[in-house]
């Protein structure tokens, strides 16, 4: 099963970039008409004052950080500095930045690193951002209010920058975010939600809030000849049935599918043979509350993982836009482990185990569950009677994503189901089942375990990258075993894309998001994009 | 006339009063919050310190009565608050949307009078015949129809289909984009419209004074136009007011359909993160439109029947 997945995502991958990579020579000019699907409107501008995929669809064209994501290594990559050396402890590195140029005209300097990263930690901003740097020694510090400024950041001179870390991790994992973007120290800071100024390869044009934003080349832009694009418009669409008669119309570039839209673009020959995807760094789940008395019982657990049929509701219901899932690490994890198996689909195991515990039939509990149709109540309703069928008796409790994460955070749920980021980064998101991660950042199923701790610990202070790549690899199947939650699916996410586009990339972190610099039309694209 | 006016500018208070306080009330006892909805993702995690200091800047963590009173002061001098997503003033966040609100609710009125009433007035003429009847169908149709759905169909064929008409979006002054989501919002108000303004029209054909001015040999055309019309247009304006008056906040679906950046789009963008000063400031918007609407409504009546004042 395990290499059948594999193989499929590996498949996946290169058939969705060969076939939309044939083109020759990229050709500079045109308008790329791009979708934000996540919503009707976005938040801000400003990134670092948001935490929503939506604003980074937006945020990515104009803005760059020290280090960005590269979709087709699946590693982060230096984007903003020429050069990094490490000290020989591995916490320090030290960066020569490029020459590049803010849409205002101002040079990139050590300065500005400086002013970006402390402004994210300033407590008095509480800017989402944050979140993205705390690794940096003494971020954490700036952001309780006990110091002014992150003791981990110093400037060598105008070009180089020295940044200390607070654990072996890779600072790219973090400082690649589109979150924490480099800004620069002398704009105005209370124009960066209305006239952004970044280093990116887009400046903004025009923004209708509601409708659409529009970009245009930044001719200061870093990288010799790009981007490719004179115009970018990005129109925030969030209804599925509209983007997909936008995009058949020829209006939109690129469309977002849902499940549904997935088996149709599959099936029409016109749009089949351009459809992007990638196994995203999602995992869907249903997570086993402990203070439910039955889940502090692993057998408990492990029933519920062999009773239900994922492969079959990954099938029907999401019409096999989803890889089943075999632990937390997705697919494209490098500590996913190609040779581990998922649970099987065995009621009788799963009547055995919690007979063994107890539970023959006795056991009930509800799911709070939101209305997606990935990973929501529709998903809750294909296991009732799976579950049922095992002596489990199940209810679905309804709510919106507010209402979700409140009772995540307060503990008031038995058990839920949701789609979780668990990459791209093995160690930051396994750490989502440290005993030490509060329930309140990403441990909501309050999981425990002082092996695992220790395994974790021992990762983060291994700075040899195959021996911590093992020893992720060893605490997500140590996971498995233990199933503290339900391991449901690996989202597969897809988008339709016009013939005439490419450059478009396989972006495991979120396909939405692409480096538009790299993207450019063809002759055969309409008139409308060659204005 | 202007006593008038002031008295019923002076009448919205305690209506837009009620508005502010059920609004306030519904959401502080609602679950969910602004903060846990940065979470709703699922994906990115937003530090506990941030949420924190967040809670204590947008005044979260004070109790109920001192957020009810802030905010009331606050409106009392025009200030609505700041919105949680935004972080901008919840007037520089409503502004644009009320002018593309605006255009799509009067285009859509428009619409709907144009068809509606001329509708109603020749199937009224023509009772019982093939015209009445196929009218009458359509007018039930019309407010049976989900807008949604009756949205998508228009997108398929005169975008698709026809490729007359661009399927979503708004550009400013682009009549091309306000085409169909007009027609969408406005089919139901037009039914509505056929069917009061034939059975107004119905109504006065058999009142006294018809029958006397037809017994004096007033012509047809004439009796129509001066009689009929007259005494049907107080019932077609009022029915009118309040169409016109809730389409702004009848427009939610629409809006998203279209991508049309109105104040309904707004409002539900809002709901779903809890942005609670611009659900207040939009709902606000949505109420105030519908009370001027229905005073000018009612100023229009003097106007049309001299036996209507409004002094």
């Amino acid at each position: 099963m395990l290499n059948r997945l594999s193989l499929l995502a590996a498949l996946t991958l290169c058939t969705a970039t060969s076939a939309l990579g044939q083109a020759d020579t990229p050709t500079p000019g045109g308008k790329l008409v791009f979708v934000a699907p996540y919503g009707g409107s976005i938040t801000s501008l400003d990134i670092t004052a948001t935490p929503h995929t939506q604003d980074e669809i937006v945020a990515k064209a104009m803005n760059a950080s020290l280090y960005s994501w590269n979709p087709e290594t699946n590693q982060p990559e230096l984007e903003l500095a020429e050069s990094v050396e490490k000290s020989a402890d591995g916490m320090t590195y030290t960066y020569k930045l490029r020459d590049a140029t803010f849409h205002d005209g101002a040079k990139l300097t050590a300065d500005d690193v400086l002013y970006s990263y402390n402004r994210l930690a300033d407590p008095k901003r509480a800017l989402p951002g944050a979140e993205q740097i705390l690794s940096i020694k003494g971020a954490a510090e700036v952001q309780a209010g006990t110091a002014d400024t992150i003791s981990g950041l110093k400037k060598i001179d105008d070009r180089t920058v020295e940044i200390t870390m607070t654990s072996l991790s890779d600072p790219g994992w973090v400082l690649m975010s589109n979150y924490a973007p480099i800004y620069s120290k002398d704009y105005p800071e209370d124009q960066l939600a209305s006239k952004p100024n970044g280093l990116g390869p887009f400046k903004l044009a025009n923004y209708v809030p509601g409708a659409k934003v529009e970009l245009e080349k930044f001719d200061g832009y870093y990288e010799e000849g790009k981007p490719y694009l004179d115009r970018l418009d990005v129109m925030l669409m969030e209804e599925a049935a509209a983007r997909d008669v936008a995009f058949r119309n020829g209006e939109i570039d690129v469309n977002v599918l849902g499940p549904t839209q997935y088996e149709a673009y599959k099936a029409d020959p016109a749009l089949a043979p351009n459809i992007l995807e990638v196994a995203e760094v999602y995992t869907r789940n249903i997570g086993f509350n402990p203070k439910v008395e039955a889940f502090k019982d692993k057998r408990v657990r492990q029933a519920i993982n062999y009773a239900i049929d994922k492969d079959l509701i990954v099938k029907k219901l999401l019409k096999d836009k989803a890889y089943p899932a075999v632990s937390w690490l997705p697919v494209s994890s490098p500590a996913f482990d190609k040779d581990a198996k998922p649970y099987p689909f065995d009621p009788e195991k799963a009547k055995a185990l919690l007979a063994e515990a107890g539970y023959a039939d006795n056991l009930s509990f509800s799911v709070t569950a939101q209305p997606n149709e990935s990973w929501g109540i529709p998903i809750v309703e294909a296991i009732i009677p799976m579950l049922a069928r095992v002596g489990v008796t199940v209810t679905t409790d309804p709510v919106d994503g507010s209402v979700m994460s409140d009772k995540l955070l307060s503990d008031d749920f038995q058990a839920y189901i949701w789609s979780n980021s668990s990459g791209p980064d093995p160690l930051h998101y396994l750490r989502c089942f440290h005993s030490k991660t509060p329930q309140s950042a990403c441990n909501y199923v309050k999981y425990s375990n002082p092996e695992f701790d220790a395994l974790l610990d021992q990762a983060g202070n291994e700075p040899d990258h195959d021996k911590q790549l093992a020893m992720l690899k060893q605490a997500n199947n140590m996971l498995q075993e233990e199933a503290p939650i339900w391991f449901f699916n690996y989202n597969k996410a897809v988008m339709g894309v016009q013939p005439w586009v490419h450059g478009l990339k396989p972006n495991s972190v979120e396909l939405a998001i692409q480096d538009y610099q790299d993207v450019w039309i063809d002759d055969t694209a309409p008139a409308t994009r060659k204005q | 006339m202007m006593g008038f006016v002031l008295r019923r500018l002076l009448q919205m208070i305690p209506t837009i009063l009620a508005v502010v306080l059920i609004i306030f009330f519904i959401f502080s006892v609602v679950p969910g919050s602004f903060l846990t909805s940065l979470m709703s993702e699922g994906r990115n995690m937003t530090n506990a310190d941030v949420l924190a200091q967040m809670n204590a800047q947008f005044g979260l963590d004070d109790p109920i009565p001192v957020r009810l009173w802030n905010y009331v002061s606050g409106l009392l001098q025009f200030d609505l608050g700041i919105s949680y997503r935004t972080r901008e003033p919840v007037t520089s966040v409503l502004a644009p949307r009320l002018w593309p609100s605006i255009q799509l609710a009067i285009a859509a009125m428009t619409f709907a009078a144009a068809v509606g009433i001329p509708l109603g007035f020749m199937a009224a003429l023509r009772p019982g015949s093939l015209f009445d009847s196929l009218t009458m169908v359509t007018a039930v149709s019309g407010l049976s129809v989900p807008e949604f759905w009756l949205g998508l169909l228009l997108m398929y064929v005169f975008a698709l289909q026809l490729g007359w008409l661009p399927s979503f979006g708004y550009q400013e002054n682009s009549l091309r984009h306000l085409i169909l989501p007009a027609v969408a919002l406005g089919v139901s108000p037009m039914a509505l419209l056929a069917r009061t303004t034939r059975a107004g029209v119905l109504d006065v054909m058999n009142a006294d004074f018809v029958r006397t001015a037809r017994a004096k040999g007033v012509s047809e055309p004439r009796l129509v136009r001066a009689h009929i019309t007259r005494n049907v247009l107080v019932l077609v304006l009022t029915t009118m007011g309040l169409q016109i008056g809730s389409l702004m906040g009848q427009a939610i679906v629409i809006e998203k359909l279209f991508s049309w950046p109105g104040i309904g789009s707004l409002l539900v963008d809002s709901v779903s993160v809890r942005d609670i000063p611009v659900v207040q400031g939009a709902v606000l918007v949505i109420v105030l439109w519908f009370l001027v609407i229905n005073m000018l409504v009612d100023i229009a009546y003097a106007l049309i029947d001299p036996r209507i004042k409004v002094a």
